[in-house]
């Protein structure tokens, strides 16, 4: 297998997710070997082959646009982690 | 004992008063206090709810219900811990999600209580059905109801052991790469994967949403067929689920398999595959050609390639539908000084490390500069794994083989490598790929641990009814079912 590098970092950082030094190491080792596995796909000559987003392809399923019911304010905001006057409370972004 | 019936023997009783649904709920109740301290297939369940909608079919049968509209009256159904049921808690095996409760039904929810269903329970899973094995549950692993030292695969591994384990008539699961089929061989009772677009995916919390579908583990095929025609049709809230007609699958069960030709792959072959499972399967294409259907070597020449395809369009697809989990507007919350630092810590700390391998290799793939070496590539041979079956099926009615390349294996056997883990679903993850339907059915178990092994027959698309009528003259004629665990 190849050794391929692989920047546990940037996509880390990409992904929102923080990692510690510890998982950060185990992962990047991790990665590494299962990406040296994914190589094989270039064996393949698929130059001429279209890509298959969906096995059913299915293409500009609309729906008439009215009004359906759907959840309450209330409903909505049962499961937040904060809240206040029926909206979602987050930390601050603008100045 | 009740909870050991199939659902067409529960609602045989049930039509004819020889029981009412509140004993086969209870039934099922006491099973789960017996054994599942020991199985945990359980995450939790509501006990006083599950006796309460029990009671309210038996209501109805008193006043006269016909069963014919409602095929599942009164009929214990417990589900995967990734499906919304509305005012039940839903966590995907997760620590993210926290205290969430679901604010409706899914679809196939709604199905189900229409039918007459009781819905009870949360089984447990490995965290957003990533895994072979349920050890990547946040919660706890779920053990093998026939070696409790073994893993009931995965990843609706606690879906497969409760009904191996009697502890419901029959579960619901998920399938992206194989988490209804390869649990379901392992546990030795029957699952389906249907076709992509076969069942409305709405209320069925996302992983790979181009692969994920909903299907049933049951104690026998009659069992699947019943449960498939009441979940399966067009959904508007589910875009991708397909107009088709819905069949009644059990009524086409029964009949003669004479002239079907199954398709053997050579490809399936290979190195890893255990003597004892490749006997049975052997055993069981035997029994089938005895039954009058014709077999023929086939060839499915990038079988080798859909593992590597899989593990680069399901994390890449889970990446970002993972997203939404992100302390903003449900789940855990972990406070940082700014919206980002929020997203960071909160996503670091709730996901468990499968969940996060998962979702950076995803992130990764799709990343600028790679996307095309990797994405791209991996959906342009996902097309040439899609026309190899495709072509197949020009030739034959149905693929057979094993579903997993080996029995049951130990808790903590592969967990510490992830690419060990992965390929154990080999079997299984083109019927994904495809986008194809595939069913699991026990055909027979290995000496020495005895632990049960499964069939697979994939089917084309929209071909449940030709795979579910194959799996079920099999059963009929093989008698498996007549097994059961040793439980405590």
């Amino acid at each position: 297998m190849s050794a391929i590098e692989f920047d546990v970092r940037y996509a880390a950082r990409l992904a929102h997710i923080e990692l510690t030094c510890a998982e950060e190491q185990k992962l990047s080792a991790q990665l590494a070997n299962i990406l040296g596995y994914v190589e094989k796909l270039k064996e393949l000559e698929v130059s001429q082959v279209e890509p298959t987003a969906h096995a059913v392809p299915m293409v500009n399923v609309t729906r008439p646009d009215e009004v359906r019911p759907g959840l309450t304010n209330e409903e909505a905001l049962r499961n937040a982690p904060a809240r206040a006057g029926g909206l979602f409370l987050v930390p601050k972004i603008v100045e | 004992m009740l909870n050991q019936l199939t659902i067409s023997e529960l609602t045989g009783k049930l039509a004819k008063r020889e029981c009412s649904a509140r004993e086969a709920m209870q039934a099922c109740l006491d099973q789960i206090q017996r054994v599942d301290r020991r199985i945990k297939a359980f995450l939790g369940y509501d006990a006083a709810d599950a006796l309460a909608q029990a009671e309210a079919a038996d209501t109805a049968i008193a006043g006269g219900a016909d069963f014919k509209p409602r095929p599942l009256l009164g009929v214990p159904v417990a589900v995967k811990d990734v499906l919304c049921v509305k005012g039940h808690p839903c966590n995907c095996g997760s620590k993210i999600l926290a205290k969430f409760v679901s604010p409706y039904d899914a679809t196939v929810i709604e199905r189900l209580k229409a039918a007459g269903a009781i819905v009870f329970g949360r089984l447990n899973m490995d965290e957003f059905a990533m895994g072979s094995s349920t050890e990547n549950s946040a919660f706890f692993t779920t053990l093998n109801p026939w070696d409790t030292t073994r893993i009931p695969g995965g990843s609706s591994g606690g879906s497969a052991a409760a009904v191996a384990a009697d502890e419901a008539i029959a579960t619901l699961g998920s399938d992206t790469g194989g988490s209804i089929r390869q649990p379901a061989a392992l546990c030795g009772v029957v699952g389906l994967k249907p076709t992509y677009g076969r069942v409305s995916r709405y209320g069925l919390v996302a992983f790979a949403s181009s692969l994920d579908q909903i299907g049933p583990f049951t104690k026998d095929v009659r069992d699947a067929a019943l449960i498939m025609s009441v979940i399966s049709g067009l959904d508007p809230r589910d875009s991708t689920s397909v107009p088709e007609a819905v069949p009644d699958y059990a009524a086409a069960l029964g009949g003669n398999i004479k002239g079907l030709k199954l398709g053997l792959p050579k490809e399936y072959m290979i190195g890893g595959l255990d003597p004892e499972v490749k006997a049975a399967v052997d055993a069981a294409v035997r029994q089938l050609q005895k039954l009058g259907a014709e077999a023929r070597e086939i060839s499915l020449p990038h079988t080798d390639y859909a593992a590597a395809t899989y593990y680069i369009i399901a994390p890449a697809e889970a990446s970002a539908n993972l997203a939404r989990f992100d302390g903003i507007r449900y789940g855990l919350r972990v406070d940082g000084a700014d919206p980002v630092e929020l997203y960071g810590k909160t996503r670091g700390a709730g996901f468990g490390a499968e969940v996060k391998r998962r979702i950076i290799l995803g992130t990764y793939v799709l990343s600028s500069g790679y996307y095309d070496a990797y994405y791209l590539r991996a959906q342009k041979v996902r097309t040439l794994i899609r026309q190899d079956f495709l072509k197949a099926f020009e030739q034959v009615d149905a693929i057979v083989t094993p579903t997993t390349p080996t029995a049951a294996f130990k808790v903590g056997e592969k967990s510490d490598d992830p690419l060990q883990m992965y390929l154990s679903d080999v079997f299984t993850v083109a019927a994904n790929v495809a986008g194809i339907c595939g069913v699991s059915v026990p055909c027979g178990f290995t000496q020495s641990p005895k632990l049960p092994i499964g069939l697979q027959l994939l089917g084309k698309p929209f071909g449940e009814a030709t795979i579910l009528k194959l799996a079920h003259a099999y059963e009929q004629s093989a008698g498996w079912r007549r097994e059961k665990p040793p439980l405590p």
